[in-house]
């Protein structure tokens, strides 16, 4: 249980650091999106579905919508100003 | 004078660290700590008849700190619309989507919908609730309104929802408190029978209540941010 956790949490920092470095930002979004799944993942491992459920609902759902939709909008800024 | 107030603000934040550094510094043993747990574990099914001790805890125990997440929610989304409103254009605009992601989508919103008002429904018996419900609710709406350019979107009914279930909230907690309780969110109606879906008193009314204030103001949240300029 407890190799799992700590396997669980060494991916979930493996992935915030690939953040930093990636240079595609949609694929930034991506990835945090994966830190929240592994996130909500491992309070379920600790006995907190409450939280889980929540995280999964908020942080990998309604963030990565909202965070898409800001970067088509800035995107069609840039190209409109480009033409 | 400005000299004065900003004083008074330094010696204000110093004061509320102080309080709020001492309060952490003194030690509580922790037997004195799990002691609260476990007192509100063993009285939660006498006293609220709710299965998921979580839930009693944050709707009828902490009752009142859930009304001011809504409020700080509400805010949030308010700022929001206001923000995008002021450079709004209704804009007509036609992404060319896939048709499997548009037929996809139309599929799949039927079942994130129940799936929603089953977490918010079951709320009081397994994990879940008004908040984690109303946010799969407004997923299916997002994912809809994401991929499909051609829907149209009531905002007038969603302000309207949100407007009469924060009433309904604040409606639930002054009948507990002029009514046959004595404070707000006191539960007024009988438990029932125990890890039924009918049972644990105002706990199901007020996060179903919960549930389709967050799906209301998330949805109009990100239609603001779609339709603004």
């Amino acid at each position: 249980m407890l190799y799992l956790l700590s396997f669980l949490v060494l991916v979930m920092l493996a992935v915030g650091i690939a953040i930093i470095f990636v240079k595609d930002i949609l694929n930034a979004v991506i990835l945090s999106t994966v830190v929240s799944l592994i996130a909500s993942v491992i309070f379920l491992f600790i006995a907190a579905p409450d939280v889980a459920i929540t995280e999964a609902a908020i942080g990998a759902a309604l963030t990565t919508v909202v965070f898409v939709i800001a970067i088509n909008r800035t995107k069609i800024k840039e190209t409109t100003n480009k033409e | 004078m400005r000299k004065l107030v900003s004083i008074v603000l330094l010696a204000g934040f110093i004061f509320y660290f102080a309080t709020l550094t001492g309060g952490l510094l003194i030690p509580s043993t922790s037997s004195e700590r799990s002691s609260v747990g476990l007192d509100i574990l063993s009285r939660t099914a006498n006293e609220t008849g709710s299965a998921n001790a979580v839930t009693s805890v944050v709707v009828l125990y902490r009752g009142f700190d859930t009304l001011g997440e809504v409020t700080v929610l509400f805010l949030a989304a308010l700022g929001i619309s206001v923000f995008m409103k002021n450079t709004a254009k209704v804009r007509k605009r036609t992404l060319d989507q896939s048709f499997i992601l548009k037929t996809g989508s139309r599929l799949l919103f039927p079942f994130m919908f129940l799936f929603g008002f089953y977490i918010i429904a079951h709320g009081h018996l397994t994990p879940g609730g008004g908040f984690p419900g109303g946010v799969i609710i407004a997923t299916g709406f997002f994912i809809v309104l994401l991929t499909s350019e051609s829907v149209e979107f009531n905002k007038t009914l969603m302000s309207v929802l949100e407007g009469l279930a924060g009433l309904t909230f604040i409606g639930l907690g002054l009948v507990g408190l002029f009514g046959s309780g004595n404070s707000f969110l006191q539960n007024f109606l009988p438990l029932g029978k125990f890890n039924t879906v009918f049972s644990a008193g105002i706990i199901p009314l007020i996060y179903a209540v919960v549930g389709v204030k967050v799906a209301a103001e998330l949805s109009s949240v990100v239609f603001a941010m779609k339709e603004s300029k």
